[in-house]
């Protein structure tokens, strides 16, 4: 299997606050990696710097072959990035916001407008394509960023706790369209707090206080903490770490 | 290029999208050019004048006639005692008390020589200053023609007196609009440009979105050239817009080149704007931005000769204009419209404000970043 992600010893630091402790994984093409842990645990700074938006202190990373030091504006090509703080302009339209972002990532006028019908069609969006994006409900603004972050057809794409929020049927919604996108060979980093979704994944990785407590399979990290469910391993390592 | 594009078609978007935003662009500058060209005038009229007359003669009639005439006294009262006309002081109600002794006709009859006496409030030292020059202006006058009638001298006779002419370069009918309009216009357009150039950058920092097109290939100087230039333009129109109303309401003279004061506006916009970036790229939120701002400007304006000369500010505080970009610009729009000086003349202002563009730009940009350390 093709590795697309790959990071050995990565670590953060904040003075003399640790906040990423020489983390090591692997994530390969086509997974989807579940990036869990408590709040404050490392994973947001963890998905910082892999996604070029921070600087590492120390260790090595690199994403879809480029390395987080010297080439951050490459890695930024080539990835979608979707954030819990939510990344579309309220005061655009569906489609001013769709026309934006594919401008920004390079794409030619005629991509942009053979993309549009076909992107609000698959999202169910095509009425709503010349409304203010504020006014829609927040479990579809989620799915409209989802195909934006799409939009330059990036290999690798990471979520930041891209459910936060919305029901549970909002989110089953979602998560097929995330195994839709895997399906066709997009690798996707998430991280999220639902321990249900967890599950869905192919395999997570737990972090607590800097470190990455557990890494693999659903299922294997079961056996290995010898729990019914994520939410057991979670709270065990949680707990652990306090 | 194309990326600027985008960026340019979204922030217009959004710009024109706002509800306050259009209104505050474009409606609040000509209200403020109207009030403010109509109200920031030096000139000082209204000055009320107590009178406290103790000689009751032909003489002193005809001196408190002619303060009564003059444009800039308003006679609020007559008495007969300096109390109540000090009183008048305390209280606001006068700003001058004129005091005419009891003797004033007979002593300038017979000694040919009388005093008066005049208290100012000086609170106000614009209007004490020039009410105490006006006044004195008025009693010689008084003076001249009563010994001219008293001497009763032939023409021939007439001894070496001589009067100074004056005339007024530039701005002949010392019309004060057409010096303050100028400034005023200079004022309004770093207005827009430091506060919406400033807060534009903040907000997306606010709303999170700054997040996501950091993680975007968008280079960080397509970033700002598309985020600052709708200003750049926003600014210019404003200032076509500013001037044409104070040409069409003000009468103001456009004696130079109208390309003189775009080209040295472009610059100088160039100054403004950066200052904006610089202070969102310190700042987290709109009200800070906002906060700093607002400190900068006052400053700036304060020190900028456009209300009061830079010539009469200390030694150091002129230094300090050295480095204020509105003064520049103050100082170029007097010129160029009043004047109708042109690059020549100017060059000094131009080679300045192409300094401190560049300063202040490259600073902005080393200090926005998109990679956090």
């Amino acid at each position: 299997m093709n590795t697309v992600i790959s990071a050995e010893n990565l670590t953060k630091k904040f003075g003399d606050f640790t906040a990423v402790d020489r983390i090591s994984f692997e994530v390969f093409q086509g997974e989807i990696f579940g990036f869990l842990g408590a709040n404050g645990a490392g994973k947001t700074t963890a998905m910082k710097m892999l996604t070029g938006l921070l600087r590492p202190t120390s260790g090595k990373a690199q994403v879809a072959g480029f390395d987080v030091y010297r080439q951050p504006e490459l890695i930024k090509q080539h990835i979608g990035y979707m954030s819990q703080r939510f990344s579309l302009y309220e005061d655009l339209t569906v489609r001013e916001n769709i026309e934006f972002y594919g401008g920004i990532y390079g794409l030619t006028f005629k991509e942009i407008r053979r993309k549009i019908p076909q992107l609000l069609h698959e999202l169910g969006l095509l009425e709503v394509e010349r409304q203010l994006v504020k006014s829609l409900p927040l479990g579809w603004k989620q799915r409209l960023a989802f195909s934006i972050a799409l939009i330059h057809e990036p290999r690798i794409v990471f979520l930041d706790e891209p459910t936060g929020g919305v029901d549970p049927i909002t989110r089953r919604q979602f998560w097929e369209t995330i195994y839709q996108s895997a399906a066709q060979g997009i690798t996707i980093f998430v991280t999220t707090h639902y321990m249900d979704e967890a599950e869905y994944c192919h395999r997570v990785s737990m972090m607590a206080q800097g470190k990455i407590a557990a890494l693999g399979p659903p299922k294997q990290l079961k056996q290995e903490f010898q729990a019914q469910s994520m939410d057991e391993i979670f709270l065990s390592i949680a707990r652990g770490a306090k | 290029m194309r990326t600027i594009f985008f960026i340019l078609r979204k922030e217009f978007r959004q710009i024109f999208r706002h509800r306050v935003m259009l209104p505050m662009i474009f409606l609040m500058p000509i209200i403020q050019l109207l009030i403010l060209s109509n109200a920031a005038d030096f000139e000082v009229r209204n000055i009320y004048l107590h009178v406290v007359d103790r000689d009751l003669s032909p003489a002193s009639r005809r001196l408190i006639g002619q303060f009564a005439a003059s444009k800039h006294f308003v006679l609020t009262q007559t008495s007969f005692s300096a109390e109540l006309g000090f009183r008048d002081l305390e209280a606001n109600d006068a700003d001058l008390v004129l005091e005419i002794p009891a003797d004033f006709e007979k002593k300038l009859l017979r000694e040919n020589e009388a005093s008066l006496h005049l208290n100012v409030n000086a609170i106000n030292a614009t209007k004490a200053g020039l009410g105490q020059a006006y006044a004195s202006a008025i009693i010689r006058d008084f003076n001249n023609n009563l010994r001219m009638e008293w001497l009763d001298m032939p023409d021939r006779q007439n001894p070496g007196r001589f009067d100074i002419t004056h005339s007024f370069w530039f701005n002949p009918d010392l019309n004060y609009k057409a010096f303050m309009v100028p400034g005023i216009l200079v004022m309004l357009v770093t207005l827009v440009g430091l506060f919406l150039a400033g807060i534009n950058v903040v907000k997306e920092k606010e709303i999170g979105t700054i997040e996501q097109i950091n993680v975007t290939p968008i280079h960080k100087s397509q970033f700002i050239v598309g985020k600052l230039l709708p200003f750049w333009i926003i600014a210019n129109i404003e200032l076509g817009m500013g001037l044409a109303f104070g040409k069409l309401v003000f009468h103001i003279p456009i004696a130079g080149s109208l390309w003189v004061v775009f080209g040295f506006a472009a610059i100088y916009l160039l100054v403004v704007l950066g200052m904006g970036l610089l202070i969102s790229t310190v700042t987290e939120t709109q009200q800070q931005a906002m906060f700093i701002a607002y400190f900068v400007l006052v400053v700036f304006i304060m020190m900028s000769g456009l209300f009061t000369p830079i010539e009469s500010m200390p030694g150091w505080a002129q230094k300090v204009t050295w480095f204020n970009p509105i003064a520049y610009f103050v100082d170029v729009m007097r010129m160029v419209l009043l004047k109708g000086s042109g690059w020549y003349e100017i060059r000094l202002h131009v080679y300045a404000m192409m300094a401190m563009a560049l300063a202040v730009n490259t600073l902005a940009v080393l200090n926005y970043r998109k990679v956090g350390a």
